[in-house]
């Protein structure tokens, strides 16, 4: 009795929850239709150009896109209810790892459910190296977290490395970082002399984690914390902060679409993968996978590219990024892609070890 | 009607006992009531009084590592925790990862055990992975090999606490407590305590902003409630101008507004109040969550506060300064008491409504101006941490209770009036 309570009570109250989060009731799609998830903005027009159309005038399945803002709590709510909706959702990678373990999400065959690449490369030879670290996941886009400055800040000189974000004499000014631990804590070891290679061993160290923090104490007082993408583009140009952290595509469009007078500092760049998975318990798996499919072939993948600045996933589908299909630029120099070397992927798995407590001990570390 | 009394009941007209045909007509009109209210009352226990216990529960409930791994319970129930288990544990281990690897859900144990030590999400889900590799026996060497913090005293006993089917883990996490490696309960570790930090300063915020609002309300309420109606007609609508914005709206202003590089701040270099190197950092801390706060919650004060002052003859003052009482003692003797009513619902409107405020100080809040239901919906949307997010909303839910029993005695309840 207690049991049948506990999940009447407990689905009631889920369902009623994620009515809550999604804000309007999405109903599973209909045969013949989809319903596929992603960020929204400018992002999820770059997939409905590149992906959906293309994919609904050759097979006549509607998709119905459906924006969210990240975050795996609306997953696991329709999960746990049973009443799942979201048949295909654009996550970041860390998200997917995390509903892969708790199998929300569907695991994949990547050789044998996946395109192969034109010449007849296998797709999990084809994903660049890295990309593949969870068996749910289908990468899409390579995006990075990357510094940019104002040109006009100081005059005739111009950062080039992480130290110099890190130095308040030679470049004074604010800095806007992203109020999470993710991407500083690396950061902060690699302007206090650790090697790209070494950050994960460092800061899985107690004395590592220390170093990070006294490394961000430096700057502490000259930090704005920005928790939306949108905002650290904005801060800069109002002149509130020189330097800040945020997603490439959102330079690119600030540079070459407002002309605002930003540089990037590719050096010491984040790289982060983002992409698709499917719900383990979608009512479409099979369309679901179809799509999959389409979606995340060479073409497709490169096709994306013309309209947003992020670099493809397949190596494939790298030669063929030409010129923004609105503005005429050439893209392939506002890949992060193009930059790999500079950068670094983020150790996924380590964080899913330590993020919550690291979240915790940087929240401490904000209100001291 | 004519009473007729059969062994002393009194009987209706139609013979029947007047006290059940009372009652009889009672029913209707209290079914009557009932399914008017309905509506509301469905709709307050589905989406108000379900969730909030299932919230509730979710703080204590702690089934991962019993359901999910079963074997192990069983076979950990009469472990002492003095030294490494035996090889049937191990066993019991191996069988439950490769069920749990099977299934898939093997990571909501990894999840849960990560809560109470870091590290133990990699440790349970690599494990699962390699336990499909195990055949036979004995388990014990293997599994040792699998994983070093296998080998860790530590990792059995955080297993073996979290095999019981309730917990107070997460309260214990949401008041800067942990179980240390023995079980014992001790404090967090100083650099992680922030839930302890950010009740207190949800509440202190919440107090400073009531009484600012209290002293920048009362007036504009007294003139609402004193001019000739054509002014203050005018003076309602700024006051309600704002109340019918969007709060998105509003907060955003104060950014433009606030901001180093904004309006304020350009006036300040303008007339020279500051100079041009040092503007005021008055957004993204403290300052600017109490502003915008005090701003948007204003509302909520002033009408309640007009509400009871309309309803104050203005005769009364005239009598007490007729009767030899200078203006400051008239109005601290009679017109004060008398508003006591709207300051105390007022008071409590701003105080309840700014506990719980969340995207206000999460657009303006920087570090200093978060409060702690920023944390709550951190652990709701994006840490996943249901448990904890419920045992802080629960924390919070109780002791703004505690602040309303307070005020019930210090000033009673009865004492308010928001009209």
């Amino acid at each position: 009795m207690k049991k049948i309570l506990k999940t009447t009570l407990g689905s009631a109250a889920i369902a009623i929850a994620s009515l809550a989060i999604s804000g309007i009731a999405t109903s599973a799609a209909q045969a013949g239709e989809l319903n596929v998830v992603s960020w929204g903005g400018a992002y999820t027009a770059s997939q409905m150009k590149a992906y959906h159309k293309p994919y609904t005038s050759k097979t006549g399945t509607k998709i119905n896109s459906i924006d969210y803002s990240g975050g795996l709590a609306e997953m696991r709510a329709q999960t746990e209810a049973n009443n799942v909706t979201w048949d295909v959702v654009d996550v970041v990678i860390s998200d997917a790892i995390t509903g892969c373990d708790e199998g929300m999400f569907r695991p994949i065959d990547i050789d044998k459910e996946m395109a192969k690449a034109p010449d007849g490369t296998p797709a999990s030879k084809d994903f660049l190296d890295g990309t593949l670290q969870s068996e749910c996941f289908v990468p899409l886009i390579i995006y990075s977290t990357v510094f940019a400055y104002r040109s006009d800040a100081w005059s005739g000189k111009k950062p080039t490395s992480i130290n110099d974000v890190f130095d308040l004499k030679k470049f004074p000014g604010k800095r806007a970082l992203q109020k999470s631990p993710v991407n500083n804590l690396e950061w902060a070891l690699l302007a206090d002399g650790v090697p790209l290679a070494k950050i994960y061993d460092v800061l899985d160290t107690d004395e590592g984690k220390d170093r990070a923090f006294a490394k961000l104490d430096t700057i502490k007082e000259n930090v704005i914390w920005w928790t939306e993408g949108a905002i650290p583009p904005q801060l800069l140009a109002d002149k509130e902060a020189v330097f800040g952290t945020g997603y490439n595509g959102r330079w690119f469009s600030a540079i070459a679409e407002e002309k605002q007078p930003f540089s990037m500092l590719w050096s010491g760049q984040v790289l982060d993968i983002d992409g698709y998975v499917v719900s383990a318990k979608s009512k479409n798996l099979d369309e679901a996978m179809k799509f999959l499919k389409f979606a995340t072939d060479t073409q497709r993948l490169a096709d994306q590219a013309k309209y947003i600045s992020y670099g493809p996933a397949r190596k494939s589908s790298g030669p063929m990024v030409s010129k923004h299909a609105e503005l005429g630029i050439d893209m392939a120099p506002h890949m992060p892609t193009a930059y790999a070397d500079q950068g670094f992927l983020t150790n996924f798995k380590w964080w899913a070890d330590n993020a919550d407590e690291m979240k915790e001990r940087f929240a401490a570390w904000l209100l001291q | 009607m004519t009473d007729q009394t059969a062994g002393g009941v009194v009987l209706a007209a139609d013979g029947t006992p007047l006290k059940a045909s009372l009652n009889r007509a009672l029913r209707k009109s209290r079914i009557r009531a009932l399914l008017l209210v309905a509506p509301l009352l469905l709709f307050i226990l589905f989406s108000f009084l379900i969730p909030i216990f299932d919230m509730m529960f979710r703080s204590v409930d702690n089934w991962h590592v019993g359901t999910l791994m079963p074997k192990t319970s069983a076979a950990l129930a009469d472990w002492d925790g003095k030294a490494l288990p035996e090889e049937p544990v191990f066993a019991a281990l191996v069988a439950d990862l490769q069920a749990g690897a099977k299934s898939r859900e093997i990571g909501k144990v990894g999840r849960r055990l990560n809560y109470e030590k870091s590290g133990m999400r990699s440790m349970v889900v690599s494990s699962a992975r390699k336990s499909k590799r195990l055949k036979n026996g004995p388990y014990k060497a293997k599994v040792l090999k699998m994983h070093k913090k296998w080998r860790d005293l530590e990792t059995w006993t955080v297993i073996k606490r979290n095999t019981a089917p309730y917990t107070i883990g997460y309260y214990l996490n949401a008041v800067d407590m942990k179980y240390d490696k023995n079980g014992d309960i001790v404090m967090q570790n100083k650099n992680r305590r922030i839930y302890g930090k950010l009740f207190l300063r949800t509440f202190a915020i919440s107090l400073a902003i009531t009484v600012i609002c209290v002293i920048l309300a009362y007036p504009i309420s007294f003139l609402l409630a004193t001019l000739p109606l054509r002014y203050s007609n005018l003076l309602m609508i700024f006051v309600l101008l704002p109340f019918w914005t969007s709060l998105l709206v509003r907060t955003t202003a104060w950014i433009a507004m606030l901001q180093s590089q904004g309006v304020l701040n350009d006036l300040f270099v303008f007339f020279g109040f500051v100079a041009e190197e040092n503007r005021l950092q008055l957004i993204h801390n403290l300052t600017g969550t109490i502003i915008a706060m005090t701003h948007i919650l204003l509302p909520f004060m002033v009408l309640p506060l007009y509400s009871v002052m309309k309803t104050i003859p203005p005769t009364y003052m005239r009598a007490a300064l007729s009767l030899g009482a200078n203006p400051v003692v008239a109005f601290v003797r009679i017109y004060m008491p008398l508003t006591l009513a709207g300051i105390g619902a007022g008071s409590i409107l701003v105080f309840i409504l700014s506990i719980g405020y969340y995207i206000t100080p999460a657009l303006v809040g920087g570090t200093g101006g978060t409060l702690i239901s920023n944390q709550i919906a951190y652990h709701m949307q994006s840490s996943l941490n249901w448990g904890l997010a419920g045992a802080l909303g629960a924390i919070l839910l109780f002791s703004v209770l505690g602040f309303y029993l307070l005020y019930n005695k210090i000033v009673g309840i009865d004492n308010m009036k928001l009209g």
